[in-house]
């Protein structure tokens, strides 16, 4: 498979700045009942500077189509294309996906308490990135992870090189984390829920460092979560991911505000305005995320879903460009549903 | 630079070891005994072998400050080359049993798939190889010898650590941090030697301290089975064995053995429990 199969976006492949073009890609693992597709045709395209949000429930693909971008998913099955600044990464060897891993595209963990070795002290597992890409001596190493230890605003940086993973909170482990995956200055940062094991105050100093690192670096970052409220304050673009296909796809204050995927239109209500009385009972989702062992032939939102016809119990619906008076130049908005009519509030 | 880091963390070791007495006590035992072992039969006047029809079966004296055995053999000389042997055998096959089984496990466990069953079933079979007419045919192909001791219990208790190591490994493998490692594009090797190794230490230490009590043991009994080390040679395990025949009439030929024999194994683990605390990072320092 390749980019000029796919008939929706030709126009990416000239656009020069184009640093990533995803294109059908599938990951799949054998399952009982045959090969189970967690990630199932998504196209995504990333240019310099971008920063793309992806967010879904728990299981709806978003972790593995992050991993699947650095090829780390064990024992997955590939489909599809993956190219980086042309180059193919499905399929590709380990040696060369080893030579992109934290050299052109880094990522960063969701727990920072999990994610640095315990008996590593910081300097080393800072410079092991380096070492290895740049080839950089231990000295000129250790002075480059001192400079990134302060561009992650981290105290006494000389101090943190000697200590141990357990002696820094968890604020100041995620910081170490993202100056890990920042050192080599790679273009693209893979950032996995990074706030999510962090208290609130915290997680608002973690998401404008990664802020702060892009504007300086114009590193492009994808961001996945499943809160809606980080993503919008943080993503230029956003894709929603349902069972393990992109359902909606907009630049962020359209989704926010004209979002016409159900689904898309179910999680924002399900966000709790901090202001005003509470409503009696929290609004939800109805019925269970799906299981990717047993999708339905048609949508997978249909069976939650309040507008579902009979058309989306036939084929899952194609993301499709919507074509609406008075949208924005530049970003598409799409869609993956067949219900045109207007949505609630 | 991985010389330094690692004497980092075995500097570190130490820091937080000399703070357990318990530890150094049985340290600075174990390093008391070896010393003996070493010393005593260079500057004592008698030799382990040579008996003295005179001096039969004597208690302790000034002269013979262990007393002698029933072939008037000096037993503090004797004593000290039952120390010298187990430990010998105890840290030489150990530290094999250890080697090849941390290396087979560690491959196993993070490789995974047709090299794990490969690597584990290999584990089995050599489990279901009888050991006692091994070791009997290895003697009877190569004639009696030590290494043949230090080879026939290492080859055994590797097995143990194999499958320890692999279990554990298993489990590191799925730690964010292995996975963090590869999104920076760690090979292989490097993420075993780095990454997975230092995270077993701990295990590891735990599982050698009490393989060496344990290989001691075990070659009192080959040497009791006449397959280990041979007279007028003495390992503590023979000098034990012996010792029992006289219990009535003489107890100090069981009790003195059995003492060094007890004070050896007690300190290894002591030292065990010392060093597993002393390397972990999360301990205060």
């Amino acid at each position: 498979m390749n980019a000029s199969r796919n008939p929706t976006s030709p126009s990416h492949a000239c656009e020069p700045e184009a640093l990533l073009t995803v294109r059908g890609l599938r990951v799949s693992y054998r399952g009982d009942q045959g090969p189970l597709h967690v990630v199932d045709g998504v196209d995504l395209d990333l240019a310099a500077g971008d920063y793309l949000g992806i967010v879904g429930e728990s299981g709806s693909g978003k972790t593995q189509l992050l991993l699947a971008l650095l090829g780390l998913n064990a024992g997955a099955r590939f489909e599809g294309s993956i190219r980086y600044r042309g180059e193919e990464l499905v399929g590709a060897s380990e040696a060369t996906l080893r030579r992109l891993r934290g050299a052109r595209i880094g990522m960063i963990f969701q727990d920072p308490m999990t994610a640095l070795n315990p008996y590593l002290s910081i300097g080393t597992q800072l410079i092991e990135g380096v070492r290895r890409h740049r080839g950089l001596g231990r000295a000129a190493a250790l002075a480059r992870a001192l400079e990134m230890l302060d561009a992650v605003h981290i105290t006494e940086p000389r101090r943190r090189l000697r200590q141990h993973p357990h002696e820094l909170s968890g604020g100041m482990r995620q910081r170490v984390v993202i100056a890990m995956a920042m050192i080599c200055e790679p273009d693209i940062i893979l950032a996995d829920e990074p706030t999510t094991a962090l208290d609130v105050t915290v997680q608002a100093q973690i998401l404008s460092l990664l802020h702060e690192l892009r504007a300086r670096t114009r590193v492009a970052v994808i961001l996945v979560s499943h809160d809606l409220g980080v993503i919008a304050e943080m993503a230029d673009r956003v894709a929603v991911m349902y069972a393990g296909r992109i359902v909606e796809q907009a630049d962020a204050p359209t989704l926010f505000t004209a979002a016409r995927h159900p689904y898309t239109q179910a999680l924002r209500r399900s966000i709790v305005p901090l202001e005003g009385p509470l409503p009696s009972r929290l609004p939800t989702i109805g019925g269970l995320p799906p299981n990717v062992a047993s999708l339905p032939p048609g949508c997978a939102f249909a069976p939650r879903c309040g507008y579902v016809f009979d058309r989306c119990g036939l084929a899952p619906p194609p993301l499709v460009p919507i074509s609406a008076p008075g949208l924005a130049h530049g970003e598409q908005h799409r869609k993956a549903c067949y219900y045109e009519g207007p949505i609630g509030p | 630079m991985t010389g330094s880091r690692a004497e980092g963390l075995w500097a570190q070791a130490w820091r937080r070891l000399r703070r357990r007495p318990a530890a150094l006590v049985a340290l600075a035992t174990l390093g008391l005994i070896a010393l003996l072992a070493l010393l005593v039969p260079l500057l004592s006047p008698f030799d382990f072998a040579t008996p003295d029809w005179d001096a039969l079966r004597q208690r302790p004296s000034g002269e013979h400050w262990f007393g002698t055995d029933a072939l008037g053999r000096d037993l503090l000389v004797r004593i000290m080359w039952g120390c010298r042997i187990s430990l010998l055998v105890g840290l030489a096959a150990s530290l094999i049993s250890v080697l090849i089984g941390v290396l087979w496990g560690a491959t196993a466990g993070y490789v995974g798939g047709k090299t794990d069953s490969l690597l584990m079933r290999t584990v089995d079979v050599l489990y279901s190889v009888p050991f006692i007419p091994l070791v009997i045919v290895l003697t009877v192909l190569f004639g009696r010898s030590f290494l043949l001791v230090f080879v026939a219990i290492g080859a055994v208790s590797w097995l143990d650590v194999a499958r320890i190591v692999r279990g554990q490994t298993l489990s590191l493998k799925n730690r964010e941090f292995i996975e963090a490692a590869r999104a920076l594009g760690v090979g292989n090797a490097t993420m075993i030697r780095r990454h997975l190794l230092p995270n077993l230490l701990g295990i590891v230490i735990i599982y050698a301290t009490l393989t060496v009590p344990a290989v001691i043991i075990f070659e009192a009994f080959l040497s009791f089975l006449g397959l280990g080390v041979h007279a007028p040679l003495a390992s503590l395990g023979t000098l034990v064995a012996d010792g029992a025949h006289h219990l009535k009439s003489d107890p100090h030929l069981l009790t003195i053995p059995a003492l060094f024999l007890t004070l050896i194994i007690v300190s290894f683990g002591y030292l065990g429990d010392g060093l597993r605390d002393a390397l972990d990072p999360h301990e205060a320092r």
